[in-house]
This record gives structure tokens, C-alpha cells and sequence, in this order.
């Protein structure tokens, strides 16, 4: 299976109920050095890096997150052309192989840079700054980063985005966000997707998918919407407005790492549209 | 499922602070692996077997505490422990919470030799 995590050798269910879990003995005649660094700090400073750079030239970056086959391209396919003309909207597209999607991308005439990840189960901020190196963020308004298809890995890794984004198709469960609460909890906006199929899927209930993400203590607006249904991406093209006012209102706001806890760092004296992504909490939308 | 991916950083900035501090070898190394954090600390055990190979860390133990998930409720202002699917208070059900522990993922310390 997956080389890059070895994923094939082991158990995918394993829980960690135990502590202090050691391989061998401690040798002895060593000296402690206190570290407390995140693990995944080569990764956080090079996301810091593309942050900077998405700040500098105004650039809202959306890190699109799902399941394989949610319908994340036919989103974005549908987006730019429900708002064509009205954003300059560039796409890095992230894949285990093929130029498929990229292709999908600029047969709207707009600029998309395919990674193909091989093995890679996740795209990390090193893999979106050599993307970047293939777009002029001058000319951008909106960078849409769509992931790997995938809901466990990615989440792991910040990869410098103003917003977390996370599909969810009415195809799937309702209980995804149960199932995958670390991927679910970094999401600043959650979109049921494919909602056209509502009518013939009764057993998947928005309101109980709602649920479960605010179970993950994430205020995240949650929003229904299909690619086939034009009309029904409003609230979603609303989010993006307010999600450019916002970062080019605020260059130092924006989505926090993940894995980190939503209600840290800002202490903002205002409010926000409801809708705008932003990481600090909502005074409204109650579960 | 990206463990040798984390593992591969933890033993970078392993090398990083070994390095700081002169060390010619790491014996041990500590870290705090939350339930939020997106890891599994068997799986990273068994990637850092293959990621330390032919590093300053090639003899090292990897010792993994796993932490608890606890949550801070905004509205009764109680701390209590949950279950990391369902971050709402156990004292009042609400979910306007902060998480206050258990999205760690951390390297606490290492042990070094000249």
C-alpha cells in the first residue's frame, strides 16, 4: 500500500490508551536537553513562509479538503464559473498521479499547477512552495489548494492557507465529522456537498452532520450546496468575498495551524461577517 | 497515516538540536502525541525505526506519551476530560469549548552524549 506511511503494515484502528510507551531501556550517563518543539516545526516554518507570501499580495488561500471523490474539482469548476470575472482565482492541484485535474483547471482559462505527490498521502508546505514558484500571486486574488484526496493525513499538515475548507458529500455519512474529528475540527468552513441529492439519499441529515461538527467545538458555518445547482452556491461564493475583505483587511488574520485549538491568538475587538473564515469564535450559528 | 512523514521531521529537528548542543549521539528522545493530533504513537514508534537509520539518532529510543483530551467551558467554565470525537462539556453539555490539552504534538526532550 502506501510507502510513504507505511500504512500497509499496520493496523489502522490502533487506539493509544496507555502511557509512556517505550521501545528499550534508557541507557544511562546521558544528559536531558528540554526541547518542547512541534514535530512538524521544518514543516510549520516553511507554511509560515507561504503565509507571508499570501499576506504580502492580498491572496485569500483555500486549502480544499476531502474524501476522494466528494467532488472537490467539480466545486471548483463550478466556482470559476460562477465567478468568472469576478476574482483572478489561480488552483494548485494535488494528486497521487495525473495531470487530470490541472487540466480540468485551465480548460476555464485559468491557471493550474498540478503536484503529483506519487505515494505521498498529503500535500506538506514545502510541496506548495514549489507550486507557488509556477504562479504570479500578483495576479491573484483567490488560491485554491485543492488536497489530496483524503481525510485523515492532510489534516496534519498546515501548509501556510488563510482557511481550511472540508467537503463533505451527502453521499457519504452524516457521521464523518464523528469519525474524523481531527480533519473535521480544523475545517473554518464546512460544505455539504452534492446536496442536489438530498431528495434521493434520506438517510443523510444536515442537520446531524451540523451536529457532529459542533460536537468538535468548531463554529465553522456549515453550507449545502451542488456543482450542478448554479443557484445553490451563493453562500459559499459570499464566504469567499467576505474571506479576500477579511485578509486584505487584516494581513495578520488568518486560519491557525492545525492541530492547534480555535480560540487562541486573536483578540479581536470587532466583528466579522458571519460567514468571512476567520479563527477566532462566532457570536452566532448555535448547533 | 503519515507517520514517517512526522517521523522524518522529528528526527531533522532532533539532528537540529543534537547539533545545537555539540552531541555526537541522541539516546533518547522524548515526545507528547495528543488524540488530536492526527497521529498514532505505534505507527510513529514504527516509522522511527526507519527514519533514525544512518541519522545522530541511529541508536535512539523513542519514548511516546500519549495525553488526554481536556476541554474549557466558555459557558459553566468547568475543565473535564472528553473523548476526542465529541469536545463538549461533561458538566454541561456545551460545546463553545476551548481545547486545552490533547492536540500536542510535541518533542518534549532529548538525551544526549558528547
Amino acid at each position: 500500500m502506501c510507502e510513504q506511511c507505511g500504512c500497509g503494515s499496520t493496523p489502522g484502528t490502533v487506539r493509544v490508551t496507555d502511557s509512556g510507551r517505550t521501545i528499550s531501556s534508557r541507557p544511562a550517563a546521558a544528559t536531558t536537553v528540554e526541547v518542547h518543539a512541534a514535530l512538524l516545526a521544518e514543516n510549520d516554518r516553511v507554511a509560515a513562509h507561504n503565509r507571508a507570501h499570501f499576506e504580502e499580495h492580498g491572496v485569500l488561500a483555500v486549502n480544499l479538503m476531502s474524501s476522494p471523490g466528494s467532488g472537490k474539482t467539480s466545486l471548483l469548476e463550478a466556482t470559476l464559473d460562477a465567478a468568472a470575472g469576478r476574482w483572478r482565482i489561480g488552483v494548485i492541484e494535488g494528486d497521487l498521479e495525473t495531470e487530470n485535474d490541472a487540466l480540468r483547471i485551465r480548460a476555464k482559462g485559468v491557471p493550474a499547477v498540478q503536484i503529483t505527490t506519487g505515494q505521498a498521502c498529503h500535500l506538506d508546505a514545502g510541496m506548495v512552495h514549489d507550486a507557488l514558484h509556477a504562479l504570479d500571486l500578483h495576479a491573484l486574488d483567490i488560491l485554491f489548494i485543492e488536497n489530496v484526496g483524503n481525510l485523515v493525513c492532510p489534516a496534519s499538515f498546515d501548509l501556510g492557507q488563510s482557511a481550511n475548507v472540508t467537503l463533505l458529500s451527502v453521499t457519504e455519512g452524516d457521521d464523518k465529522p464523528a469519525k474524523y474529528p481531527v480533519m473535521f475540527r480544523a475545517a473554518d468552513l464546512v460544505l455539504l456537498a452534492k446536496s442536489d441529492l438530498l431528495d434521493v439519499l434520506d438517510d443523510f441529515d444536515p442537520a446531524k452532520a451540523r451536529r457532529h461538527v459542533r460536537e468538535l467545538a468548531n463554529p465553522a458555518p456549515v453550507l449545502a450546496l451542488s456543482a450542478r445547482r448554479p443557484a445553490t452556491l451563493r453562500p459559499w461564493l459570499d464566504w469567499l468575498e467576505g474571506g479576500l475583505a477579511a485578509v486584505r483587511a487584516h494581513p495578520g488574520m488568518h486560519a491557525h495551524p492545525q492541530g492547534h485549538s480555535h480560540r487562541h491568538e486573536h483578540s479581536h475587538g470587532h466583528e466579522h461577517p458571519e460567514t468571512a473564515p476567520h479563527s477566532h469564535p462566532r457570536a452566532a450559528d448555535p448547533a | 497515516m503519515h507517520e514517517l512523514s512526522v517521523c522524518q521531521g522529528l528526527v531533522n529537528e532532533v539532528a537540529r538540536v543534537a547539533a545545537a548542543h555539540g552531541a555526537s549521539r541522541v539516546t533518547r528522545i522524548a515526545v507528547a502525541v495528543g488524540p488530536l493530533s492526527g497521529v498514532e504513537a505505534p505507527l510513529l514508534e514504527r516509522a522511527f525505526a526507519v527514519a533514525r537509520a544512518g541519522t545522530v539518532a541511529d541508536a535512539a529510543v523513542l519514548v511516546t506519551e500519549a495525553t488526554e483530551v481536556a476541554v474549557w467551558c466558555e459557558s459553566c467554565g468547568a475543565e473535564t476530560v472528553t473523548a476526542p470525537n465529541r469536545l463538549v462539556c461533561e458538566r454541561c453539555g456545551g460545546w463553545r469549548v476551548e481545547v486545552r490539552r490533547g492536540a500536542e504534538l510535541l518533542l518534549t526532550s532529548i538525551d544526549i552524549e558528547d
